[in-house]
């Protein structure tokens, strides 16, 4: 079943679970899920995203009523409570390059064993990784991420679940709808099967579980 | 004595002059994101923002923002006609593909072997990388925009980084308002000087090993 209700999309997230969350400063994050988490308490999450947002918008609400255990992320500087936190050992952040971070993602919805990428190579980025020579220039190993959920933000829904995103709310939503077990949208709107045009979906629906009409952000 | 604002202005000015007509241009925050009042206007210039697209405009007029359209700083931005929305893969692999011309970025150090750290000082300031690395790999062109010192005395143009790097030998052009700086095989060339500052003063504001080429030249 692909359209649902909020409350049954919500009951698919669980305490403890690994959870992609789309986004890039909030924008192109499903907000509703966000407070339907928090409404629940759902913790010790480990949530892997872009970065942790503002501690009043989108990701960062989660690291603000301490949910979140571990953070894998571009980065941290515009929420000085996942800084906080983190100098407190109260929350665990892995920083990836943001390149790097979506290509795990790809690669973890692709099927592949990982990506071969020049970036962090003579840095902090390589220790522990390995190094293959292609063609004789260096290349870190990166391996693949995926989630048990990904939560996202969609523009159109329709019932099969094909999306459009908005201008840049796409961001990372359409890579992470491929690299988790489940795959969780808040849309603005869901309109009927049919009235998106096949050769403007972002998302094939193929790949949604449920989603969800949630409105505008009231912005 | 130049003030903060005086330097911003040299510095944006002067890298500028470096973005050729039919340039991919990224420039980050701070410094970078002023180079865009000072582009000419008989060139083209696209440039591109990390969270998605390409066309990146100007910001739009009070109570126009959209909700979904965001510099990589996270200001409300315009979209310019012939912009392009993008995924952040493909957003990435116009980074390190090659299809990005340049990259402009602010740093908290850099050397004169090119290495450029600017993501993080442990124990104090760790803020993450976000898209440097990538950028400062995956540019066909880097070019580092900073004030000259931090805070009037301290160099920040260093024989060797000694903070975590951002890019290895990644780094192509250095311009402050005291110069122009392009790193070689053969080290820091000072190509330009800012006449307002004495080329001793330079000197001894620059911790790396400054070559004073023939053909130095002021810079505009």
């Amino acid at each position: 079943m692909k359209e649902s209700s909020f409350a049954e999309v919500v009951e698919q997230i669980e305490p403890g679970m690994t959870v992609m969350i789309g986004g890039f400063l909030a924008v192109g994050t499903p907000e509703k899920l966000i407070t339907g988490m928090i409404n629940k308490g759902i913790d010790n999450l480990t949530v892997i995203a872009n970065e942790t947002s503002y501690p009043d918008r989108g990701i960062g609400r989660l690291v603000v009523e301490k949910l979140v255990d571990k953070v894998i992320v571009s980065h941290i500087g515009t929420n000085p409570v996942s800084g906080k936190q983190m100098n407190n050992g109260e929350l665990e952040v892995d920083l990836i390059p943001q390149g790097t971070l979506v290509e795990r993602i790809r690669a973890g919805g692709a099927g592949l064993g990982g990506v071969l990428t020049p970036v962090g190579v003579g840095t902090k980025i390589a220790e522990g990784k390995e190094i293959l020579q292609i063609k004789g220039e260096d290349y870190l190993l990166e391996l693949p991420l995926r989630a048990d959920v990904a939560l996202l933000k969609a523009w159109k829904a329709d019932r099969k679940g094909n999306l459009i995103y908005r201008k840049a709310a796409r961001n990372f939503n359409p890579i992470m709808a491929t690299a988790a077990d489940k795959v969780l949208v808040e849309a603005e709107e869901i309109v009927e099967v049919g009235k998106i045009d096949p050769a403007r979906v972002h998302t094939p629906g193929v790949y949604v579980d449920m989603v969800f009409a949630g409105g505008g952000d009231g912005e | 004595m130049v003030n903060k604002t005086e330097k911003r202005e040299i510095i944006a000015r002067r890298v500028a002059q470096e973005l050729q007509d039919g340039d991919v241009v990224n420039l980050g925050i701070g410094i970078p994101t002023r180079v865009v009042d000072y582009i000419p206007e008989d060139i083209d210039i696209t440039l591109h923002s990390e969270n998605g697209f390409v066309g990146l405009g100007p910001a739009p007029e009070p109570g126009k923002e959209d909700k979904d359209l965001i510099n990589a700083g996270g200001e409300p931005v315009t979209i310019k006609k012939g912009g392009a929305f993008m995924n952040s893969a493909e957003s990435f692999i116009l980074v390190r593909g090659g299809h990005l011309d340049i990259t402009v970025l602010g740093t908290l150090q850099v050397d004169e072997k090119g290495n450029i750290a600017n993501w993080m000082i442990p124990g104090k300031f760790v803020p993450g990388m976000g898209g440097a690395m990538d950028l400062i790999t995956g540019a066909q062109r880097v070019i580092v925009a900073t004030e000259h010192t931090i805070k009037e005395d301290k160099p920040k143009i260093l024989k060797e980084c000694t903070l975590p790097l951002s890019g290895k030998g990644e780094v192509d052009l250095i311009v402050t308002e005291m110069g122009v700086m392009e790193v070689t095989g053969k080290g820091l060339v000072l190509k330009e000087y800012n006449p307002k500052f004495k080329l001793e003063y330079i000197k001894k504001k620059t911790e790396a090993e400054l070559i004073f080429p023939a053909d130095l030249q002021e810079m505009n």
